[in-house]
């Protein structure tokens, strides 16, 4: 361990793990709501992140469509996003009701690859830098602090934006839930489907907008990613950190995503900090690791319900 | 499956009953249509001949594939990765231990086998959607291993090793149209043992947990240890299917194509071919290869038309997208595969010329 890097590692660590909550959220939203993994969130995400970059007439080739300010430019990519969520859970997952496990987790690795191959078509391969942001990326806080490198500790402006927007996001989500009638409908899908139909909730609604909220959930964490890290078809495979969070918090838990978000975020920052060099290139895999370590010593996440089965 | 035959048709011993082949022109088909593949360097084209033997080792990845997720109904995302590790295995073991290719292939499907061991082990405590995360771990644990550790063996992060071509005598397997018959030859081994493999003892204990893993319990299954013997042995077809690979190629690295989309691939070939059927496998990846060379002509076709700065990403898109479309029409017209297709399409053809 660098020990000196490790206050650093910590904090940017954390605030990282704030979006990769944030993109958990909507996976456990829709499984929450419909028990399906929705491994095509990765490219949902892109897709919003592309769609905002268009509607901000970031694309600089003098034929912009749109030139929107950042704010409404997000706000289009919103409702385009969750529109598309709703026609997805019509077309392609209404008919999977009722398949087996397999059918439901190979349904939405398809439409990832349907949503890759629509977006490479649409918006190019190469990676754009030119992601609209409120803040340049090297504008930053200095925190001074005695034990860490320099003794100070540097918070980049976007990353402590991103953090905060990321929590917002959360914390209104999490109000929806407890505090609004569509909220409590989706609740009471979640826990169970007929019931739910027999007091008068509809439950196809219920799936629709669940998707339609995921699809922005997806869009919100895009951009917040973007802003950082700038626009890029391959942007969906660095979600896919996000799915070890998802599991090391629960995978019916909301709260559980965003401390599995930040968990997997500081395990990936603390990695980075290692003085060998083998250990510094795994953040890629360090949140698998922690996954199968989590695995072994409680199945079912931190924060998750153990199921019990009956044959 | 309910299999369809006409009045009079009996089986008169168990040996009838449990037989794959039941007609003398069951052999007849067989041995006629390996001859042909075995003789297609003489009569096809080279993108033939290379599609064929493409085809014959993504076929036998699915195989394994197939006793994994089709028979015991654990759902693996980590083939490909397996695939990976067979494929060094071979390598390393031709070019630093000298033994012959025919032996090194044995050697990579232990390898390979092992390390599914390995990453079987989750599948004690968690099942379903969990231990599908468990095997996507493997998918980027092994690669990052291949890039990052060993880097003096392995070749480092965008390292690319030989695999030599294998040789008997002065003979070198060099070029597909040689290198075809080492396909079709391991082809028909690891197909006579998948098929065995479905009807014998192992085979029925790895459908009753795919079945109810509870009730399998109860009945007596060791559960454990026969969900560790089927990624044993998927993770082993796994490596003959990248040993294969890798020596028809004559290289093996971790950047040439064996990600998570690959493993997304064979999970897409099993399901459009029929999971849990032995035709499936060859049905599945023949029509996903198809769909690819399909898809790579269309591309290359359209971006002649399209102007220049356009050709990038009609290159890269079509294949996803028809990919993705067939596995979604797929799931939801006809989940059970094209192997279900094939069984409706003979009972109506045994029927004709009344529909019922």
């Amino acid at each position: 361990m660098n020990w000196v890097l490790v206050p650093q590692a910590v904090v940017t660590g954390i605030l990282n793990g704030g979006v990769i909550g944030l993109i958990a959220l909507g996976v456990v939203m829709i499984y929450k709501s419909s028990e399906i993994f929705n491994f095509s969130q990765g490219h949902l995400l892109t897709l919003g992140v592309f769609l905002t970059w268009w509607f901000a007439g970031a694309k600089e080739t003098g034929d912009e469509l749109f030139n929107l300010p950042l704010v409404f430019a997000v706000l289009a990519a919103f409702i385009i996003a969750a529109l598309i969520g709703f026609i997805i859970e019509r077309v392609a997952l209404r008919p999977m009701a009722g398949q087996p496990l397999l059918s439901i987790i190979l349904m939405t690795l398809g439409l990832a690859q349907l949503l890759e191959g629509v977006i490479n078509l649409t918006f190019g391969v190469q990676p754009r830098s030119n992601f609209p942001a409120p803040f340049p990326a090297t504008e930053s806080f200095k925190i001074p602090f005695s034990l860490a490198f320099n003794e100070t500790i540097f918070l980049r402006k976007t990353l402590v934006a991103t953090f905060i927007v990321a929590m917002l996001g959360t914390a209104l989500l999490i109000l929806f839930f407890r505090f609004t009638r569509t909220g409590l409908a989706m609740r009471a899908t979640a826990e169970d489907h007929e019931l739910a139909r027999s007091i008068g909730i509809s439950v196809p609604r219920v799936f629709g907008l669940s998707w339609a909220i995921a699809g922005i959930v997806a869009a919100a964490g895009g951009v917040l990613l973007a802003m950082q890290i700038g626009a890029s078809p391959t942007l969906s495979t660095v979600v896919l950190v996000a799915f070890p969070a998802i599991l090391l918090g629960g995978l019916e838990s909301l709260p559980g995503a965003i401390i599995g978000g930040i968990a997997v975020g500081l395990a990936q920052g603390l990695v980075g900090a290692s003085s060998l060099v083998v250990i510094r290139n795994s953040a890629a895999i360090a949140p698998y690791v922690l996954l199968l370590i989590i695995m072994f010593i409680r199945p079912e996440g931190l924060f998750g319900q153990k199921r019990i089965e009956r044959i | 499956m309910a299999v369809l035959r006409p009045a009079g048709d009996f089986d008169r011993s168990y040996q009838q009953d449990m037989s794959f082949l039941r007609k003398p022109w069951h052999w007849v088909a067989l041995f006629f249509s390996i001859g042909v593949v075995a003789t297609s360097p003489y009569w096809g084209t080279p993108t033939i001949i290379t599609t064929a033997n493409r085809i014959g080792y993504w076929i036998i990845a699915v195989q394994g594939l197939n006793i994994l997720t089709g028979y015991t109904g654990q759902i693996s995302l980590g083939q490909a990765a397996f695939m990976l590790v067979g494929g060094y295995v071979s390598a390393l073991s031709v070019t630093h231990l000298g033994v012959s290719t025919f032996l090194a292939l044995p050697i990579a499907a232990l390898g390979a086998g092992l390390v599914g061991l390995i990453f079987g082990l989750p599948s004690l405590r968690v099942k379903g959607f969990y231990l599908a995360m468990a095997t996507l771990a493997a998918q980027f644990i092994i690669p990052w291993m291949t890039r990052y550790t060993f880097t003096d063996y392995l070749g480092g992060s965008d390292g690319i090793i030989p695999a030599p071509a294998p040789h008997i005598g002065d003979y070198v397997f060099n070029e597909p149209a040689r290198y075809l018959h080492i396909t079709l030859g391991a082809l028909i081994i690891t197909t006579f043992l998948a098929a065995n493999i479905s009807r014998s003892r192992l085979g029925r204990a790895f459908v009753a947990i795919r079945d109810n893993d509870l009730a399998a319990e109860l009945l007596g299954v060791n559960l454990f240890g026969y969900k560790l013997r089927a990624f044993f042995i998927a993770a082993m077809y796994a490596g003959i299917a990248g040993a294969l690979r890798a020596h028809s190629d004559q290289s093996i690295g971790t950047e040439l194509g064996y990600d998570l989309i690959e493993s997304i691939l064979l999970l897409g070939m099993l399901v459009i071919g029929g999971l849990g059927t032995n035709l499936g496998p060859f049905l599945g990846a023949s029509f996903v290869i198809l769909l690819e060379e399909f898809s790579g002509f269309v591309g290359r076709n359209v971006a002649m038309m399209m102007p220049a700065e356009m050709t990038p990403r009609l290159l890269t898109s079509f294949r996803p997208i028809f990919f993705g479309l067939m596995l979604m029409i797929f799931l939801i017209f006809e989940p059970r595969g094209l192997a279900h297709r094939w069984q409706l399409f003979k009972a109506a053809w045994r029927l004709r010329p009344f529909s019922h």
